[in-house]
Formats: C-alpha cells, sequence, structure tokens
C-alpha cells in the first residue's frame, strides 16, 4: 500500500533556518493538504519531497523505502502547467515514461486509455496552445499521473484557473484520484480549496515554519456539491482562520 | 475591417514587386537614354544577357562557391553549437570565452582573409577556415541565448522525473532553442556566401569571387552586375531553403491558439 512518511524535516539556507522538524504523512487514497501563507517555505519542503533537494536531516520513506535525496519516486506537479510548446499532448504525457527508457509505443499504450478520463479525447495530437487552460491543467495532471507510482505532489496547482473552471476541477479531481486509486499532496494558500479537497489539512506556520496543527474534514457533507455552502465548511474554514490568524 | 485586412495582407506580397519592377524600369531607361553610359551602368536587359552568353561559367563558378559556403557553414553550425553546450555546461568556461568571442567579431574578415591564403594556401581550406570564422558567431550567440534562457521549473521538473543532464538537452534545451536556431542561421547562411567570395577574391582559382575579380579588371561591368545579382538571389534562395526547413520541422508553429 502507498504510504508517504515525512519525517524531522530540517532545513537551513545559510545560517537561517527554513523548516524545523517538519513530520507528516500521507496514507493510501488520501488527498492531504498543507496550507501555509507565500514565503513561508512550502516550495522548499516539496522540493526536498520530491528528491530535488537534500535536507539538512530528516528522511522521506515512501513504501518504507528511504528515497531521501532521490528524484523520480513521486509524480510532481508545480504551479505553471508546463507542458512542452514542441510536443503534442500525447508526446507530453508520455515524457515521464521516455525520460525512464520505456519504449514510446509502450507508454503509449499506457497513456492511452486515461485520455478519456481526463476529457481529452480527440486532443492527443494537439499541442498545448490549442488547449484552454482547463484543459492544460488536465493535461499537465495527466503527465503527472503517469510519472508516479501513486502518489501526487501538487503546488498550488489550481492557482491559475479561473473561479468556475476551479470549481469544476476540484469535484472532477477528487473523484478521479479515487478511481485511479491515487494519493495527493497539496500545496496551497487558498482555504477554501484545502477544505474543498482534502481529508486532512496540515498547518505550516512560524518562523522556521513548521506543522503546528492538523485538521481532519469529517463531515459528512463533503461529497454534496454544495458542500461550501453549508455550517460544517464554515466551521472549518473559522478553525483554521483562527489558527492563522493567532 | 475584413477586407482591409485582405488589402494589407495582399499588398505586403505585391507591393515589393512592384517597387522591384519600377526599379528595374526605371534603369532600363536610364541605359536606354543613354543618361549614364552603357559601360558606366550596364541596362537590365545587358546584364541579363550575360546570364545567356556566361552560363557555364557563373554556373560552374556558383558550384565552387557554394560547395565552399555549404562545408564552412556546416563546420560554423557545429562549432557555434559545440561552443554554446560548452558554455552553458560550464559557466567558468562562459566567463572565459564570451568576451573573446565578442573581440573575434571585431576583426574584419577582409583583413584575415590574406592571413589565411597565406597559412593555408590557395585551395578550399582558406575559403573554408573563412566562412567558419564568419558563420559560428551568429549560431553560438542564439543558442546561448537560447539555453540560457530555459525556464528553469521546467528543468526542475524534468529534474523530478530523474532526468539527468543528456535528457535535459535532449527533451528540453535543443527543441526550445530551435527558434532561435533558425533564426541564427538565416544570418549565418547570407554571412557564409559573402564570406567564401571574399576569401575568392583574395586568392584562389575558381568560385564567385575569382570570376568578378577577372571581369573587373576587363572592365566588363555587365558581368560585374550579373555575378552580383547572382549572389544575392543565391542567398535569397538559401534563406528561403532554410525557411522551408523550419516550417517542416517546427509543426507546432503552424496551429492556430485556441480561443480564450
Amino acid at each position: 500500500m502507498t504510504e508517504l512518511l515525512v519525517q524531522h524535516i530540517n532545513q537551513s539556507f545559510g545560517d537561517k533556518e527554513i523548516l524545523h522538524d517538519v513530520s507528516l504523512s500521507v496514507k493510501p487514497n488520501e488527498i492531504v493538504s498543507i496550507l501555509g501563507v507565500s514565503g513561508i517555505g512550502k516550495t522548499t519542503l516539496f522540493n526536498i519531497i520530491a528528491g530535488i533537494n537534500q535536507p539538512k536531516s530528516g528522511n522521506i520513506v515512501f513504501n518504507d523505502e528511504d528515497i531521501t535525496g532521490q528524484a523520480g519516486h513521486l509524480g510532481y506537479m508545480l504551479q505553471k502547467d508546463l507542458l512542452l510548446p514542441f510536443r503534442t499532448i500525447m508526446n507530453n504525457v508520455i515524457l515521464p515514461d521516455l525520460v525512464k527508457g520505456v519504449k514510446k509505443s509502450a507508454a503509449i499504450a499506457r497513456a492511452e486509455p486515461l485520455f478519456e478520463f481526463f476529457g481529452l479525447t480527440g486532443y492527443e495530437n494537439k499541442y498545448p496552445h490549442e488547449l484552454s487552460g482547463g484543459m492544460k491543467q488536465r493535461a499537465a495532471l495527466l503527465r503527472t499521473f503517469l510519472s508516479t507510482k501513486d502518489l501526487t505532489l501538487l503546488d498550488e496547482p489550481f492557482s491559475a484557473l479561473d473561479e468556475l473552471t476551479k470549481r469544476g476541477i476540484y469535484q472532477w479531481y477528487t473523484d478521479i484520484s479515487r478511481q485511479m486509486q491515487n494519493s495527493t499532496l497539496l500545496i496551497t494558500h487558498s482555504v477554501d480549496e484545502a477544505i474543498t479537497l482534502s481529508d486532512r489539512i496540515y498547518i505550516l506556520s512560524g518562523k522556521p515554519a513548521t506543522i503546528s496543527h492538523e485538521i481532519k474534514i469529517t463531515s459528512a457533507k463533503r461529497k454534496q456539491a454544495d458542500f461550501e455552502l453549508t455550517a460544517d465548511f464554515i466551521h472549518y474554514k473559522k478553525e483554521i482562520l483562527d489558527i492563522l490568524n493567532s | 475591417m475584413a477586407f482591409m485586412k485582405k488589402l494589407t495582407n495582399t499588398s505586403i506580397n505585391f507591393l515589393p514587386i512592384v517597387a522591384v519592377l519600377l526599379i528595374l524600369a526605371i534603369w532600363q531607361a536610364i541605359s536606354f537614354f543613354q543618361i549614364i553610359p552603357e559601360f558606366l551602368l550596364p541596362s537590365p536587359l545587358s546584364v541579363l544577357e550575360v546570364f545567356k552568353s556566361d552560363y557555364s561559367a557563373l554556373f560552374s563558378n556558383s558550384l565552387v562557391t557554394l560547395i565552399e559556403a555549404f562545408w564552412g557553414l556546416c563546420f560554423g553550425v557545429l562549432l557555434g553549437v559545440g561552443l554554446a553546450l560548452i558554455m552553458d555546461l560550464f559557466h567558468p568556461i562562459y566567463k572565459a570565452l564570451y568576451p573573446l568571442l565578442v573581440i573575434t567579431q571585431t576583426i574584419p574578415t577582409v583583413a584575415i582573409a590574406p592571413l589565411l591564403i597565406l597559412w593555408f594556401g590557395y585551395g578550399i581550406l582558406p575559403k573554408v577556415v573563412l566562412v567558419v570564422a564568419t558563420t559560428f558567431f551568429p549560431i553560438a550567440v542564439g543558442m546561448l541565448d537560447a539555453f540560457r534562457s530555459t525556464d528553469k521549473d521546467l528543468i526542475t521538473l524534468m529534474r523530478t522525473l530523474g532526468a539527468n543532464t543528456p535528457k535535459i538537452y535532449f527533451y528540453i534545451k535543443f527543441p526550445d532553442a530551435i527558434d532561435s536556431f533558425f533564426a541564427s542561421l538565416k544570418i549565418s547562411v547570407s554571412y557564409s556566401l559573402v564570406g567564401a567570395v571574399v576569401s575568392e577574391w583574395v586568392g584562389g582559382f575558381n568560385g564567385l569571387g575569382v570570376y568578378m575579380t577577372r571581369v573587373m579588371k576587363a572592365y566588363a561591368y555587365d558581368k560585374m552586375f550579373a555575378v552580383i545579382f547572382l549572389i544575392s538571389i543565391l542567398s535569397l534562395a538559401l534563406i528561403l531553403l532554410v525557411n522551408w526547413i523550419q516550417y517542416l520541422i517546427t509543426p507546432w508553429r503552424r496551429t492556430n491558439h485556441a480561443q480564450a
């Protein structure tokens, strides 16, 4: 079973301590958010989890294997869609497999059935600039899913989308990650986004940053389309805002 | 609005042709009414006559020049891309070589051409070397700029996928630099012909440059003009060829943007 453990991560640049004893976990099929104000060190933490930076101390354990400082284990999607303009959508989404040395035909065979899931049927041979913003984001997500063994790191993936597109994509994302049995660790600075999407929320705060609170979203109403208009949602939001403002 | 747009679009192709034809007509008139004597300024028609009468000499000499330009351009492109790659990979080399690279371009090619003849003789080698010296620079600078301006996040993305440096160049940096490459190549292609001609001018047995010095000494200005036209026609043809290759290998440039 897919499980990610982030254990006692410390990071500093020069003599400036950025992260202090950050520990968290993502269990199978969970969507977990890390919420924190801009500049707190969320991306620094993600770069460590993704294995592109080495922490000063601490470990990243994925499926009982220590992957600290090793890239290529987890799917990582950055804020921008980062689709390559000179590759078709198909050639973009199979990029992770090609980099790993998988044959092109095998990579295409793996990606093809997923286009329908991601609402991209018929766009396989289009170039990124021919797609709308929401579609590009879905294509980038498909590439991220195809790059991972079941765990996806998302760094504010929806922040560039407009409000209406965003709402649609939240619902779609929770559905798709359930169907694909994928777990997600998500960075966001949007309280609403965290509550709408997550099973659990970690709050990263302080200087140096550390995990100060963990909030479980257990409300029975969270599957409803109008969850964000319910008293439960407001209650969570108040709780989180109180923490962030204190 | 649509009509205006259509008009401007067609006039873009139409106007330069009209302008060229008009200039040729005026020129022909000047010669016809002997405002400037024929031996000083041969008429367009007598220049055209040269293309017919001296066809074989023009053809064989063009071939020599084109071959020199071709090899010079090939090595120039290799050198340019290679330098850009090394300078992008190793920052100290970038620091050390960049000012030097700029200085090489302040040296006039006409000044080094005789030196190259002295060192490498009257054969093809000094011509190719001169063409390399004139063509590598636009390529090196264009590619280096493209390499250095690659989106840092794309490189981060590639690293999260576990890509090593060669893969980052293969999948990201080289394709990302294609547009700059072709922009530079168009400059280098016209430089390559000029470089080959200048080099032949200084010393050689065959080629358009040699032909040029020969007809100049014979005061055959009609042939002189024919050669000038020929070189510029060849340059244009080569640039069109580069455009066509660029069109073929950048299919993503041919599609329209999504309606936002």
